[in-house]
């Protein structure tokens, strides 16, 4: 890769570069933001910019954009330009492969690396090796979102789902609370079986519930109950509230409390005739999550109430609801209902 | 106990440094030095410390030297134009505010540089040969509308693809498929308001996914679900809450509050006061973690996100600790700022231009 001579000296000093007139950075004379470059990194770029002056396309040019990158992994125009030398000068792309797997091990939250692995990997037309890379890189930091995202990438590309399922699953037995992993799992699904079917989509709730029990105080496992049941009603599961309601004893927390909101919410959304219980329940957990489980979201919380309120209320004279007309007068109108509404 | 305090003087001194002279740590930020004038840039406006006139025009010369020939800005000088630096320096350049600094600005090779780098699917890549994300739509629309250069065609598909990009957690991606995360949602988010088309967003779920990511411990906010506090989020992720303010009350919503964002502001101060700031100057991630101007950015902006409700008309302020840890009101200066730039700017024909 980078060999002793390069270690150990800069560009000026090496006679290969003898014949070329480097370009110094021109910052203009009253300079901002300037960097105090070592000399090391002035002289490979001062280089550089000569070889992009002169379009040079030649081995030592390759050799140098090398230099230029481990100076600073970020400069996406050096990138570009190695690119540009590899299609030109016909390089080894297995060899490329095996420079950029070094890189990303050592710097593994750049963009322009992993921008530079795909190119490759799209010219070889070669994903062999990406699923295995991006374990190891993911071994080490489980949600860098880049390899997340390559992962996504080769996944789609080349229709590699087969093991992904059973890979996440071993992420999350590693980590519960790997909201990467659970993304991943949508993702998976999503492009695979999908989640309308009953069985797949019942084998999810299952799978979540497991979880749920597991550890109660995990927000992803929530998010993901109600990500894959927000589309088909929240409250049409059957016997989910029920359970949902038995965990409240055992395994409370503040989204099992906004979870419940979710299911009332959706009821009052999709359930004709009389929600008054509901919205009652409803607005009690909004209440309760304000001022007392979940204090940090008070100003949402208390929105949450306010709009349900407003667009569920029937006594509410400014909503156009088809709900059956309360008899305002009538002293037979319950106190339980004029508390609700006017809480 | 003591007043959680700003350090005003030590913020200034480091950013007034840093404007002119940067340690070799910041090799690494070499191909980023639009971001670090609008960074520091954008920290001093918000101190209401004023960018001295000899210094403003350094600013301005300097941005001209990264803008390409062929359009749009780079890294620097000789370097290739990229979506980011573009944002960067049109946005350092509108807060410098004088007729030099838009004056810098090529609007027709900025138009054709935003066209060479969008995608049939209406995505567009950071920069020639380089990658897609939400980022992009941000930094495109932000100096389309900036600089008054927008056509019918140029973000065509464009609030299709950023909607593709929010998922089952409410919360947006890089890119489709993704990790719901702060930075990127921000820039989707902003970039549809920019466009006219947020509702077009579940904006609800939208909200319960940032209202979520506020840490009720650290008071401060992750970038995503299960994830550690940082500073910057007070900015991505808080920085939201305006957004959707704006856009529910646009879209008929007669129940939100007319005294508060829906995030628990002072809780974001104390995280910001007691646990982000370098007492030798410049703000940080969290306890432990080195100052940088990145991280002065956004805390600062987030700081004033969490003081200032409201916008023009009406506007209420919630500041923790003494008066003088006040901030200029970023939605205000915003809005002004963008009605500086197409009054001053430049006559307002439309730039004529076949993709």
């Amino acid at each position: 890769l980078i060999n002793i001579n390069q270690l150990l000296s800069t560009p000026t000093d090496r006679k290969e570069w003898a014949d070329l007139e480097p370009v110094p950075q021109d910052d203009g004379p009253n300079p901002v933001v300037k960097i105090a470059y070592s000399d090391k990194f002035t002289d490979v770029y001062d280089y550089f910019r000569a070889l992009l002056k002169n379009d040079e396309k030649s081995d030592r040019a390759f050799t140098l954009t090398a230099e230029a990158i481990e100076l600073n992994a970020a400069n996406y125009t050096v990138w570009h330009y190695r690119r540009v030398l590899l299609q030109a000068l016909e390089k080894d792309l297995r060899e490329e492969m095996r420079y950029i797997t070094a890189i990303i091990e050592d710097q593994p939250k750049n963009y322009q690396v992993w921008h530079h692995r795909r190119m490759v990997v799209e010219w070889l037309n070669d994903p062999s090796e990406e699923l295995e890379f991006i374990a190891e890189i993911l071994s080490q930091d489980a949600k860098n979102y880049h390899a997340w995202q390559h992962r996504q990438w080769v996944l789609k590309e080349y229709k590699l789902w087969d093991s992904e399922l059973e890979y996440v699953e071993q992420l999350l037995e590693e980590d519960v609370r790997n909201n990467s992993a659970w993304n991943q799992r949508h993702y998976v699904i999503s492009h695979t079986t999908g989640y309308s079917d009953p069985s797949i989509l019942n084998r999810e709730v299952q799978y979540s519930l497991k979880q749920i029990k597991k550890a109660p105080h995990n927000e992803s496992v929530w998010n993901y109950l109600k990500g894959i049941l927000q589309d088909r009603g929240l409250s049409s599961h059957p016997g989910l509230l029920e359970q949902i309601l038995e965990l409240k004893e055992t395994h409370c927390s503040p989204y099992l409390l906004g979870f419940l909101v979710d299911i009332y919410e959706d009821s009052l959304e999709n359930t004709s005739g009389d929600q008054v219980e509901v919205l009652s329940k409803a607005l009690e957990l909004c209440e309760l999550l304000a001022q007392e489980k979940d204090t940090i979201r008070r100003e949402y919380w208390s929105y949450v109430g306010r709009s349900l309120q407003m667009k569920y209320c029937s006594d509410d004279p400014s909503t156009t609801s088809s709900a059956p007309e309360t008899d305002r007068g009538s002293a037979s109108v319950s106190v339980h209902q004029e508390t609700t509404c006017n809480s | 106990m003591t007043e959680p305090t700003l350090l005003r003087d030590q913020h200034y001194q480091y950013l007034k440094k840093g404007l002119r002279h940067l340690s070799d740590a910041y090799e690494c930020l070499d191909a980023s030095r639009p971001w670090l004038c609008y960074w520091i840039l954008h920290s001093l406006e918000l101190l209401e410390e004023p960018v001295p006139t000899a210094i403003a025009s350094d600013v301005c010369k300097f941005l001209a030297r990264c803008q390409s020939p062929t359009g749009g800005f780079a890294g620097g000088p000789c370097q290739a134009a990229h979506l980011a630096p573009t944002y960067a320096a049109v946005n350092a350049l509108c807060i410098i505010g004088t007729q030099e600094a838009y004056n810098i600005i090529d609007r027709e090779k900025l138009l054709s540089f935003l066209f060479s780098v969008k995608q049939p699917d209406g995505s567009f890549v950071m920069h020639i040969g380089g990658e897609v994300d939400v980022r992009s739509t941000y930094c495109a629309a932000s100096v389309a509308s900036l600089t008054n250069i927008m056509t019918p065609t140029l973000f065509q598909d464009t609030p299709t693809w950023i909607v593709s990009c929010q998922n089952w957690e409410g919360g947006l991606g890089g890119v489709p498929g993704l990790e719901a995360h702060g930075g990127y949602t921000f820039c989707g988010m902003a970039a549809m308001v920019i466009l006219g088309k947020e509702h077009m967003l579940d904006l609800k779920s939208l909200l319960r996914w940032v209202a979520s990511r506020q840490m009720r411990y650290e008071g401060g906010f992750q970038g995503r679900c299960n994830k550690l506090v940082d500073g910057c989020y007070s900015f991505w992720q808080a920085g939201l809450l305006p957004l959707l303010h704006r856009a529910l009350f646009k879209g008929g919503d007669s129940t939100l509050s007319l005294q508060k964002w829906m995030f628990e502001q002072q809780a974001l101060q104390e995280y910001i006061l007691l646990c982000c700031q370098n007492p030798a100057g410049g703000l940080l991630d969290k306890p432990g973690k080195s100052r940088d101007f990145y991280h002065t950015c956004y805390c600062l902006s987030g700081l004033s996100v969490a003081q200032h409700f409201g916008n023009m008309d009406l506007h209420h302020e919630l500041i923790v600790g003494r008066e003088e840890n006040r901030l200029v009101s970023l939605s205000i200066s915003v809005i002004i700022l963008h009605y500086d730039c197409n009054d001053k700017l430049w006559d307002k024909v439309v730039v004529a231009h076949n993709p």
